[in-house]
């Protein structure tokens, strides 16, 4: 199934980009289990990165002002209040909810990663305060390059998916191609040079071509945040959800692990101590560009039978 | 801790990785509790009544570490027969005068094996002695002098004498029982019990536990006894001067240890030496004498040589033998100069100018609104900050502008506003709650005008003396005689250049005159004037010429201890009184805990880190009969800066609120004290004026009506404090863009709050608006069989900045703990009502109305002393006869 040049499946996207003697893959592992929340990763990235402000509003969705990942908001804090007894699917942050918290509803949505057992009730912590920093994935197939027809996105030889402000025409294609609503164009301050420009985390391509960790993660005051080899991180992250299920906490799971996954496997991977939807994650999010190639042969073999009609139309007329 | 010290809590996260257990006890859920194991609610205001349960735990069951208990605490000494405790008082300890308010410690001290003639003078306080001590917020000075207790008094080391310290406090805590603690705190005797287990279990030989606090406890009535109760509790569990124990202050930012021995407070001076007081220190002698205590044990008996090095410090070449080394140039304290009396001074007109240095009481201080009062009623102010903060715009758009309070054409107070530096922009040293002192180079130059503080005072000095050149008024002598002479970065060989930090800290450190050569430590320091000095605990830190707080050595290429990184007070010891991690042969308590022991063959103290004990005093060591000073230290003997080297279980002086710790409620509190008559602390330092009235006492009749919540306040992650430093900064602004409220659903519903709305919180001071927050996180408590609903805030917003809000901080009345001054800014009453409060001259009419349903308009105030009236007769009569003027006491 998997061969050069695939869209979908297992491979190392660096190789298969061109680069001859390309560096191992780099990518994040975020381990939320011990995220406090600070949102120092946040602060960092924009100091480094020179992203401007996102928004000064109130949100009411707990701690969280940030709303979401866009192209003013590279990294994005998710705090998630869930009050004892809670829904583990769908249940939105629960600030507000004044109302009895409800039963859990199965919606019938596909698990990721090593799903926990049946976790009795009883052994759920009463009231949890999930706190996560959520990044661009940086995918091994990643839709957003495989549209970009200006070739503003690239491929770094790190693996990482990088937009080139100065190419980028803004048509905004990408936005409609990413399967997890990472990259954005950028809609303001007004006089920012980038507005209209496609902006989303680059993983710090200039501090890793200068042998630096990205800032997110070298600020992190709890190693929430590790960079490195994306091969190395994720061992790193099975030995770490085996740890906790060792010690008791079932409800840990990897997202983002698996490269037979629909994205190949994501470059920045996490420990979730919910499903992916509790923090605002596709459950199973899959590379728009997938069937690119068999959409290519339909339509081919559809303009090739059109074209066939066409000249058999032609031939009955031919007396 | 995640909350407020995100970046020392990674540590916290390192613990749980290895396999600590973290249980939280907070008011209120915050990000700590959401990775802690277990999160304990606990009323705000009754930590001494759940720190008191746990000792009663421990003493119930035995489970304290016995021998380091009777070897190195004062839990053998015999107390004195006069001392009545406060089950038998009412509330009060014996020794009150209820007309001050303070206590006659007489009754308090630990008995004598002779007769009267041997009482100490240092036990001899008395009512007089300590309502001065109360204004001069002497308990700062004990922080380091230790209780200068007498060397000798009786011990009982089977702990069976009923008046020994180990009974009394046996006695003492006997009615903290978890039922008591559940009807107090609110917590459940279930989590209550499994903290006692934890922290128990956790310490021991092989085992111990370390204690952070923060502001959470200190800003309270009862501040300072809520640390003795956490000192108690490590003491009886052996968790002092052992690795892994200890308590630690997290303070509020970089380098507040570093401002208390270098000393921004009015009673110390540098290395905790008293400032001069105006009575008792007419002479050089009396100053030092003050310090040294003759005839105590400890190594305050050098204070003669520290003190003489800091004042040819500050007066070089001009302080000589002849003239008590300029000791008459020292300013003089005549009583409370604390920051609360000034600011109400301010408000009375008597004071004319001030200083803020990046602090911004317009938001960061209790009741915001005198705060700004005062500031409003001075002739200058000089404010020097990064960013044009509320302090230096009050004038023009501060609440009370609004209420018509404040006309800015009409304020009389000029304010100059000074651009600083920022940390990253100056050099220096930060000191951290280890006593470690770290040195920063300076990143890149101040933008603009930006200039140190450093820069700024040596050039204002510099200014000030060459206007008072040539004077001959005698009252210019003390400035004009100043060493005053730093060598400065002059990069445009200019006047205005930058003084050399570095040089500083070798003045710090010490040196000796005549040639020059820095100080290795305190001990070289001379009472003749040959050497000088500016911070006697410093001493050390430029030792050999080398800046050791520079130093950077790798953790991997050293021991776990890291001497090697920055230098830590006194003399690079990590770990202060670690003569108690041996066992009182010298042998280390476990392999496990070995840290300093005493090694036989070599005769001497050795270990991981440098011994906080003489070098080649031996464990057998006993001091001969009267002894005093370093000489009455025994082997034995590990707390070297106490009068008895013991720690002090029981304090029989020191501090101005009792020996023990006891639950008293807070000033603002909707439930009587469940123990005694006595309500709050009887001794609390108050401010009875008409613009600073408390809620009333929930004995009054409506005072449950009109103010029946309870709110606490606390920082946010994303913002610094008074928010200098993150409203202004677009970066950290815009994650928490906006004041708010959080309430728990229950109290949503009661008053009728929807989230995201708006609501209001009121007391008798003030009302502050925010968006309210619903949130489980906060739970209502069970609490004396009624339930009690908790209210937090965040203290960050204030009028400037690019988010602005109301400052939390005006809800506050100022009532100081009577130790230290502190105020109790994390507990109050309040009431909270949906949507925004009034404007204008409505708002103090509003607050008005609350108070005078309340009762407390005008001057009100609740009474102090609520024990009955027999207990203040029989505390009183404990001293009869031994009342003594504080001029007595200097006859005798």
């Amino acid at each position: 199934m998997t061969g050069p040049h695939s869209l979908f499946g297992p491979l190392d996207p660096a190789p298969d980009a061109g680069y001859v003697d390309a560096p191992s893959r780099k990518g994040f592992f975020t381990d939320t289990s011990v995220c406090i929340g600070c949102k120092a990763c946040e602060v960092a990235c924009k100091e480094w990165n020179d992203v401007p402000e996102n928004l000064y509003e109130m949100l009411g969705t707990s701690y969280d002002n940030s709303h979401s990942l866009n192209a003013n908001q590279w990294r994005h804090v998710a705090f998630i209040e869930q009050p004892a007894g809670r829904s583990s699917v769908g249940l939105p942050p629960s600030i507000g909810d004044a109302a009895p918290s409800r039963d859990s509803v199965d919606l019938g949505m596909p698990t990721l990663g090593a799903a926990p057992t049946d976790v009795p009730d009883d052994a759920k912590p009463d009231f949890r305060w999930l706190m996560s920093s959520d990044v661009c994935k940086h995918c091994t197939h990643a839709a957003c390059l495989d549209v970009c027809p200006t070739g503003s996105l690239f491929r770094s030889e790190f693996g990482t998916v990088v937009v080139q402000d100065d190419i980028c025409n803004g048509c905004g294609y990408c936005v409609a191609a990413c399967p997890y609503g990472v990259i954005d164009r950028r809609r303001g301050p007004e006089g920012d040079p980038k507005v209209g420009i496609a902006q989303k985390c680059t993983l710090c391509y200039d501090r890793l071509t200068d042998n630096q960790r990205p800032a997110c993660a070298q600020a992190c005051p709890t190693e929430s945040i590790q960079y490195g080899d994306v091969d190395e991180l994720r061992e790193r992250a099975s030995a770490r959800v085996a740890t906790l299920h060792e010690q008791g906490v079932m409800d840990a799971r990897l997202y983002g692990n698996d490269p037979d996954d629909g994205v190949g496997g994501t470059g920045a991977m996490f420990l979730l101590l919910d499903e992916p939807e509790v923090y605002g994650l596709p459950p199973d999010p899959v590379v728009t560009t997938k069937d690119l190639p068999q959409m290519a042969r339909r339509a081919g073999m559809a303009a090739a039978a059109m074209l066939a009609g066409a000249a058999v139309s032609f031939l009955r007329r031919t007396p | 801790m995640a909350e407020a010290h995100p970046v020392g809590f990674q540590w916290v996260m390192e613990a749980k990785k290895r396999g600590a257990r973290i249980i939280h006890v907070d008011p209120r859920f915050t990000r700590t509790s959401a990775v802690a194991h277990q999160h304990v609610p606990i009323r705000v205001g009754s930590d001494i009544a759940f720190l008191g349960g746990i000792i009663n735990h421990v003493l119930q069951n035995e489970l304290d570490f016995r021998e380091y208990v009777v070897s190195y605490t004062n839990a053998a000494n015999i107390v004195s027969d006069k001392f009545q405790d406060v089950d038998d008082l009412d509330g009060l300890f014996s020794g009150f005068d209820a007309e001050s308010r303070t206590y006659d410690p007489t009754s308090w001290q630990f008995a004598q094996e002779d007769d009267d003639e041997d009482l100490g003078r240092a036990q001899a306080d008395d009512a007089g002695d300590t309502a001065e001590q109360r204004n001069t917020a002497s308990g700062m000075q004990h922080e380091a002098h230790g209780m200068q207790v007498g060397a000798k008094p009786p011990r009982d080391e089977t702990l069976q004498h009923p008046m020994c310290v180990f009974q009394v406090l046996k006695r003492h805590y006997a009615r903290y029982t978890p039922e008591v603690v559940e009807q107090i705190c609110g917590v459940s005797q279930e989590d209550f019990l499994a903290v006692c287990q934890a922290w128990t279990e956790n310490s021991g030989r092989e085992r111990t536990t370390a204690l952070v606090y923060s502001v959470g406890w200190t800003q309270h009535s009862v501040g300072v006894q809520y640390i003795r109760a956490g000192a108690i509790l490590q003491l009886l569990l052996g968790n002092m001067g052992r690795p892994g124990g200890g308590i630690m202050a997290l303070r509020g930012h970089a380098s507040i240890q570093g401002s208390t021995d270098i000393p921004t407070l009015y009673n110390i001076l540098p290395g905790y030496l008293p400032m001069p007081n105006a009575e008792k220190h007419q002479t050089l002698t009396d100053w030092i004498d003050s310090v040294r205590n003759p005839g105590s044990k400890g190594f305050w008996a050098n204070a003669g040589a520290y003190g003489i090095n800091l004042l040819k410090a500050y007066w070089g070449d001009a302080a000589t033998a002849e003239n008590d080394y300029c000791f008459d140039y020292m300013p003089r304290i005549t009583g409370d100069h604390g920051t609360y009396r000034t600011v109400l001074d301010m408000i009375d007109g008597k004071v004319k100018g001030y200083f803020l240095l990046g602090q911004n009481p317009a938001v960061g201080s209790a009741h915001g609104r005198a705060q700004r009062l005062g500031m409003a009623n001075l002739d200058w102010l000089v404010v020097r900050d990064l960013f044009e903060i509320e302090s230096a715009t009050f004038w023009k758009d501060s609440p009370e502008v609004a209420t018509g309070e404040i006309v800015p054409e009409e304020c009389r107070t000029e304010v100059f506003l000074f651009p600083a530096a920022s940390h990253v922009e100056k050099e220096g040293t930060f000191t951290q709650t280890q006593r470690m002192l770290q040195w920063r180079e300076k990143a890149v130059e101040p933008p603009g005008d930006a200039r140190s503080e450093l820069w700024f005072f040596y050039h204002l000095g510099r200014m000030v003396r060459e206007r008072l050149a040539g004077s001959t008024d005698e009252r210019d002598r003390p400035l004009l005689d100043l060493a005053w002479d730093y060598p400065l970065h002059d990069e445009h060989g200019s006047e205005w250049g930058e003084p050399s930090a570095e040089d500083v800290l070798k003045e710090i450190n010490g040196y000796e005159i005549a040639t020059g050569r820095p100080l290795s430590g305190f001990g070289e320091m001379k009472d003749d004037g040959s050497t000088l000095g500016g911070c006697w605990i410093y001493a050390g830190v430029y030792a050999d010429g080398v800046n050791q707080a520079a130093r950077r050595k790798s953790r991997h290429d050293q021991s776990y201890v890291a001497p090697e990184w920055g230098w830590a007070w006194p003399m690079n010891r990590r770990l202060l009184y670690n003569r108690a991690s041996a066992d009182p042969e010298g042998r280390p308590w476990s392999e496990r805990k070995a840290y300093v022991w005493w090694d036989e063959e070599a005769g001497e103290w050795t270990g991981k880190d440098v011994p906080d004990f003489e070098k080649k005093k031996a464990p057998s060591y006993r001091a001969p009969e009267g002894s005093d000073g370093v000489a009455a230290i025994e082997g034995i003997d590990p707390f070297i800066m106490q009068g008895d080297g013991k720690g002090a279980l029981y304090a029989p002086q020191g501090l101005i609120d009792g020996p023990m710790p006891t639950h008293y409620e807070p000033v603002e509190s909707p439930f009587r004290n469940l123990l005694h008559g006595q309500q709050g602390n009887p001794t609390r330092k108050e401010y009875r004026r008409a613009d600073n009235p408390m809620n009333p006492d929930p004995r009054e009749p409506g005072a449950a009506e009109v103010f029946p919540y309870v709110f606490t306040t606390s920082r946010l992650t994303e913002h610094h404090t008074a928010g200098a430093m993150s409203r202004y900064v677009e970066h950290l602004a815009e994650l928490q863009p906006e004041m708010f409220v959080e309430v728990s659903p229950q109290l949503a519903e009661e008053r009728g709050l929807e989230h995201m709305g708006w609501c209001h919180v009121v007391t008798a001071r003030s009302a502050v608006e925010g968006r309210v927050m619903v949130t489980e996180r906060l739970r209502p408590l069970r609490v004396e069989g009624r339930t009690v609903h908790q209210v937090w805030m965040p203290y960050h917003w204030g009028q400037g900045g690019l988010v602005s809000g109301d400052s939390t901080n005006d809800l506050f009345g100022i009532s100081l703990d009577p130790n230290v001054l502190i105020q109790e800014s994390k507990v109050g009453t309040c009431d909270v009502r949906p949507g925004r409060r009034p404007t204008g001259p409505a708002l103090r009419e509003y607050v008005e109305g609350y108070a005078r349903r309340a009762g407390v308009l005008g001057d009100g105030g609740n009474a102090v002393v609520t024990a009955s009236a027999e207990a203040q007769q029989e505390s009183a009569a404990a001293q009869q006869g031994e009342q003594h003027s504080p001029q007595q006491q200097e006859d005798q």
